[in-house]
């Protein structure tokens, strides 16, 4: 499969609380190949929140390699890791966190605004994008006027909406009911099958089953990597399809 | 990200909360509507001042009698009679830049017409006095230099003085009154001059010829000229010379040794204007300071808001940095959200204060003036108000770590 999209070689991370060190990552090696979709599991405490956020460049190794689609982050500064997040990585959260009071089309449009991208341009991409995740009828709705599977699916075309190497899902159905759990999990899967690398956050293990390959982890390491046929939603082959 | 978005994800901040951008730029907005209507009405007051001067002419020199101070006791001006009628004519004919003089001989006493009396300022001058003060007639003509030197009984009286003697719109024209029992003909009416800036009455007065005046209210013509003398320099530039030149030119028929004082006094009317709008001015910037803390009050009120808009966003925050926002342009955003609501409250503020400016004129009767000039000090003020109270807040959310910013609830 493809090249390593991304490579973490020995990274570790220690957090200082007080005057206790909390080793959160304890020389973790992972290569994710382009076209995977792996799934972290791990419970609370295990390092995977850490790993999410170095994953995510949302953090910095304290000692070790970080080299995503060829560029070695763990030595970039903050500038130039908001670039590479902007450019390379698609965000979904357990909690949405659309912004309040503002449409669909103005949400997914978001990460366009940091790229520098003219208004025209951002909501043609937006639609276009909404368009992929089954909401092409609700461009002007609010967070509010939505409901939560609908409005993690605005989080996703705000995720692809600038056609990232990777998406990052940190329990991304934490929130929802069983059959939205579905719907979304069935959206990411397309989505999967359409090219785009998935890393999936969670300790569900029914959502994991969706995954092509699954790491678990505790205390700070890998003790898992096990490569699986991904589950589908059964039944509902296009979730899009669903009211 | 260009400066265009940044302002309008700014705005759309400010406007999804109206009520508290409202309540937020009231303190800029009542400070700057404060300081826009507190100067409109200081450049109004200032404004009167330099017009009651210009009334009086800002090339007229008044020269008093009297010593600026013996042995240390200070005298007032025309204390002591030092000026004499041949200082007046050498005056005039002998320093260069004086153009005219008049001598002001000045009483207070009752005028009485046939049915009415009246109590005013008599004043006995030369015809030159009405061209010092560029007074035109609106009825007759001015007593004339050959009434001076016969001592005629003529009279020129102010607006006022005919208004109260017979009546608005009367022509009294030819009419007799009687000054202290003396009956005067009536020759000229002057136009109306309106009031001085202390709010003294122009057209409350009556004038008649200098010799008749000391004739008949002083007892004779003596060698003293009983009053002060009008001088007109040629220009308004010349004006500083001509008191020099008469100063040198009486200290000289004084036979003042160089040691001693001026038994005389020369007062320049454009230094007692300037003086005047001096205390203005300064009145005017002490009201205009206590404007310009209720800015400050008003600045503190929106770094107080932007804080706890910087709490109450903190997710926002982490969100767009997570999209890829960097620190720029996060304290951008929040710089340009302080700076809109500052300057949108400088902008009410001056509506407001042009609109407190226009309602003072016209229930006080101030003469108001708006510049330009104040209402640009006042927008840059507030939108100075609105970085420096909002770049504290803007760092703050601009060095949040975007993944405690994510967690946070």
């Amino acid at each position: 499969m493809g090249r390593a999209l991304i490579d973490l070689a020995e990274v570790t991370k220690v957090y200082a609380s007080g005057d206790i060190e909390v080793c959160a990552l304890d020389r973790v090696s992972l290569t994710i190949q382009e076209g995977e979709w792996v799934a972290i599991m791990g419970a609370s405490g295990s390092g995977k929140s850490t790993m999410m956020n170095l994953l995510g460049c949302l953090d910095r190794p304290t000692s070790g390699h970080y080299a995503l689609a060829g560029r070695l982050v763990s030595d970039m500064s903050r500038r130039e890791l908001a670039r590479v997040r902007n450019e390379f990585i698609g965000f979904v959260f357990q909690q949405f966190n659309l912004l309040p009071r503002t449409s669909a089309l103005d949400n997914a449009a978001l990460p366009l605004i940091y790229a520098g991208m003219g208004a025209r341009e951002r909501r043609r991409r937006a639609a276009e994008a909404l368009e992929r995740v089954g909401l092409s009828g609700r461009l002007d709705h609010h967070p509010n006027q939505l409901s939560g599977g609908q409005q993690q699916r605005v989080a996703i075309a705000r995720a692809i909406v600038n056609q990232p190497k990777v998406i990052l899902a940190d329990e991304p159905t934490g929130a929802l009911d069983t059959r939205t759990s579905v719907e979304v999990m069935s959206l990411f899967h397309e989505l999967w099958r359409e090219g785009i690398t998935l890393v999936l956050v969670t300790h569900e293990s029914d959502i994991a089953a969706f995954a092509s390959r699954v790491v678990s982890m505790r205390d700070g390491q890998i003790v898992s990597d096990q490569l699986q046929t991904p589950r589908t939603a059964l039944g509902r082959p296009d979730a899009r399809q669903t009211p | 990200m260009n400066s265009w978005q940044t302002i309008l994800v700014a705005l759309r901040a400010i406007l999804s909360n109206k009520l508290r951008a409202l309540l937020t730029t009231l303190g800029i907005v009542i400070g700057v509507a404060a300081v826009v209507a507190m100067m409109a009405v200081g450049a109004g007051a200032k404004a009167q001042v330099q017009e009651a001067f210009a009334a009086m002419g800002t090339n007229i020199l008044v020269l008093l009698p009297g010593s600026v101070a013996t042995g240390g006791v200070q005298l007032g001006f025309g204390s002591k009679p030092t000026l004499t009628w041949d200082d007046l004519r050498a005056i005039g004919s002998e320093v260069d830049s004086v153009k005219a003089t008049a001598p002001m001989l000045r009483t207070t006493t009752t005028l009485v017409a046939d049915e009415q009396n009246w109590t005013t300022t008599v004043t006995g001058t030369t015809p030159d006095y009405f061209a010092i003060r560029d007074w035109p007639m609106t009825l007759g003509e001015p007593f004339t230099q050959p009434d001076v030197e016969s001592g005629a009984k003529f009279a020129v009286v102010g607006q006022t003085v005919a208004d109260r003697l017979f009546g608005a719109n009367a022509k009294p024209l030819g009419t007799a009154i009687r000054i202290r029992g003396i009956p005067f003909r009536i020759v000229g009416v002057a136009a109306k001059k309106g009031q001085s800036s202390t709010g003294q009455d122009y057209d409350d007065a009556v004038f008649i010829p200098v010799t008749t005046f000391a004739q008949k209210m002083q007892g004779g013509l003596a060698k003293f000229l009983q009053g002060t003398i009008l001088v007109q320099a040629t220009s308004t530039e010349a004006t500083s010379r001509a008191e020099s030149g008469i100063r040198a030119l009486l200290r000289d028929r004084h036979q003042l040794a160089p040691d001693r004082d001026d038994d005389f006094s020369i007062r320049n009317l454009s230094d007692i204007a300037g003086a005047q709008e001096q205390g203005t001015e300064t009145m005017t910037l002490l009201l205009a300071s206590v404007a310009a803390i209720s800015l400050i009050v008003g600045g503190i009120g929106i770094m107080n808001i932007m804080l706890v808009g910087v709490t109450e966003r903190t997710r926002e925050i982490g969100l767009r940095m997570a999209l890829g926002a960097n620190s720029g342009n996060i304290l951008a955003q929040f710089l340009v959200e302080a700076l809109s609501l500052s300057v949108a409250g400088g902008l009410i503020g001056v509506g407001a204060g042009i609109a407190v400016a226009r309602w003072i004129a016209q229930s006080f009767q101030w003469l108001t003036l708006i510049q330009p000039h104040v209402i640009g000090v006042a927008v840059g003020f507030s939108a100075a108000v609105g970085i420096v109270f909002g770049i504290y807040p803007a760092r703050k959310a601009s060095e949040l770590d975007p993944i405690e910013a994510l967690r946070f609830e």
